[in-house]
């Protein structure tokens, strides 16, 4: 409860918390809300918004307020577990390197600078465009290029854990490297990693809308990015099309990084002026 | 100290340090045409069908499928090094000459848009750290978080509706006005013109991470001795900040501009979409709409090659920058 009562000292981490409870529910009814699918024709296009469509239709008389719910699950649902899966590559490649040291932590240190070095988007478009556009792909793709931020994190913070004196305390009574690791290490340098990945769910998501904008979303998925590129034409006689789903981002993005900064002023408070 | 000769090692140091990235690079290239289905030849040539069976023949031929996986690997990478990045049917022409005439559109967008950015970043940052917790600081952060949260594309579509569309001052796409055949100055003008819809939205992104690591460094060094120094000498805020902590402050959005220059270089591909800018990024959108994997693999060994060069040149900078810094 501590945790909570210094969290809630923050407003805009409550404003974050707010934004993302009410996307987090629009994706979660939008099959009861809006049954039947995204891509169904319901009255005549180009309807404006505030009318008998709350978000209006767009050039196939498709509702936009469907496809705003719809897209919330899958700008969601990809964005976590893209994060997921960084989080796993990472802290295992960083947990590694930190933990081990020496030749290890050279090689895998050069790999991971490498994964940083490369033009990260064109290498998820290229990825992407490969493996055939699906969720999977697009995953697999955000989760590639997401995971160095992880490892260089982890891989300091098991630095700076290894020499300290418990962990060697851990190591003299003999105990196996993976419980060393995943009993003692890990559950103390959890916070920054918590932090991390909720700022790279908001990096994943906005990743995840430029690809679906140039066409490489899963063509059987509504999604905000492919909103706002099939809305691009018709930017001077429906100006709704383009500008809902991008307000929609913008919210979401900004309601988890406000979320994430008050994660870490609360679970690291000594780091809360740097 | 070190001398020329120390900086002249130390640049061929980081060539050589750049030959297994390369080469990392081609392999993942390489790796990536055997993860797609069928096999490279019928990756590369599309799935339209637009190829015919001479072309398909030449390029199973050009990849050597018909040797082992390590003789193909070894023949990848000598084409590539030897810049013989294959033809682009769709275009066609050789993939290497059309990276080529596409690379200076970026390259000028890419140029104005870290100018742009480092220079308001640093302005932005002094602004807010020179009056810290007063409405301009919270101002300028409040801008810079919604900057961060804001995809690129689209703030380029908004600005689309709102300067061309509804006040109709600046051209919606393309990098000059074609029939209007300028020439001269004429035509400088009308490149600028067309520049400053894409470049602004290019930099919203980086100006709001600038500012933001320029404003933390400022408060950093501010609580320097050199500074309490400078003060008791008499010298004036204004020259304090000026002089001293300007200098010092500048190196991390410096090192910070280097470290983007991927990205920077991914979200012109975004631009170059939203804006019709007839760059490397405009081109490698329209080789995904043709499944041309070919250019497009040409398009990110190349530019990842840039990339690596432009941060050579960071590092160097920095050393001049800050002499302290050995070039270790």
């Amino acid at each position: 409860m501590a945790f909570w009562r210094r969290f809630v000292r923050s407003r805009s981490a409550l404003l974050g918390l707010a934004v993302l409870t009410i996307v987090v529910v629009a994706a979660a009814t939008a099959p009861i809300a809006f049954s039947g699918s995204p891509f169904r024709r319901v009255d005549q296009p180009f309807l404006p918004p505030f009318g008998s469509y709350l978000f209006g239709t767009d050039v196939l008389g498709r509702d936009v307020a469907a496809g705003i719910a719809h897209g919330a699950r899958t700008s969601l649902m990809i964005g976590l577990l893209a994060t997921v899966g960084a989080m796993v590559v990472g802290t295992v490649m960083g947990g590694v390197a930190g933990y081990y040291g020496g030749l290890v932590d050279d090689v895998l240190m050069r790999v991971t600078e490498f994964f940083q070095t490369i033009p990260t988007f064109l290498f998820a478009i290229l990825l992407v465009a490969i493996l055939a556009p699906s969720i999977k792909s697009i995953v697999i793709a955000i989760a590639v290029v997401s995971w160095p931020a992880v490892a260089r994190l982890v891989r300091g913070e098991f630095m700076a854990m290894r020499s300290r004196e418990f962990v060697q305390a851990c190591i003299c009574l003999g105990m196996s490297d993976r419980r060393v690791i995943f009993r003692h290490i890990l559950p103390n340098c959890l916070s920054p990693i918590i932090v991390t990945g909720s700022l790279i769910v908001a990096t994943a998501i906005l990743i995840e809308s430029a690809l679906s904008f140039l066409g490489l979303g899963d063509p059987n998925t509504m999604s905000w990015g492919f909103m706002i590129g099939a809305g691009r034409t018709f930017l001077r006689t429906a100006w709704w099309l383009c500008t809902i789903p991008g307000i929609a981002i913008l919210l979401t993005v900004l309601a988890i990084n406000l979320l994430g900064e008050g994660l870490n002023d609360t679970l690291n408070p000594r780091l809360r002026n740097r | 100290m070190r001398t020329g000769t120390g900086r002249f090692g130390y640049v061929v140091r980081r060539l050589l340090q750049a030959v297994p990235v390369i080469l990392a690079i081609l392999a993942l290239n390489f790796l990536l045409l055997h993860l797609a289905p069928g096999d490279a030849a019928q990756v590369l040539a599309g799935e339209a069908g637009s190829a015919s069976p001479e072309y398909m023949a030449q390029l199973r031929e050009r990849f050597g499928l018909d040797h082992p996986l390590w003789a193909r690997l070894l023949l990848y990478v000598k084409n590539m090094l030897s810049l013989n990045l294959g033809f682009s049917f769709r275009h066609n022409m050789p993939v290497l000459d059309l990276i080529l005439q596409r690379l200076w559109p970026t390259l000028l967008l890419m140029g104005v848009t870290l100018v742009l950015s480092v220079g308001a970043g640093i302005v932005l940052g002094l602004l807010a750290a020179s009056r810290v917790g007063s409405w301009r600081d919270t101002l300028i952060s409040i801008l810079a978080l919604i900057s961060y949260a804001t995809p690129l594309f689209w703030i380029g579509l908004m600005l689309i509706v709102v300067f061309s569309l509804k006040l109709d001052w600046l051209p919606t796409s393309g990098m000059e006005t074609v029939a209007a055949f300028h020439e001269g100055w004429a035509r400088v003008a009308d490149i600028a013109r067309h520049l400053v819809l894409p470049a602004i939205t290019l930099s919203l992104f980086y100006m709001a991470l600038y500012t933001r690591l320029m404003r933390a460094a400022v408060l950093e060094q501010a609580g320097m001795d050199y500074v309490a120094t400078a003060r008791a000498k008499g010298l004036s805020e204004g020259r304090i900040t000026l002089t001293h902590v300007l200098r010092n402050a500048i190196l991390p959005v410096v090192t910070m501009a280097g470290v983007q220059m991927g990205g920077l270089l991914g979200g012109s591909i975004v631009v170059e979409t939203v804006f019709a800018w007839p760059g490397l990024g405009l081109l490698a959108y329209q080789s995904l709409f043709a499944r041309d994997f070919n250019l497009l693999m040409g398009i990110f060994f190349l530019s990842a090659s840039l990339v690596i060069l432009v941060n050579l040149t960071v590092d160097l900078l920095y050393t001049f920058l800050d002499p302290r810094i050995q070039a270790a």
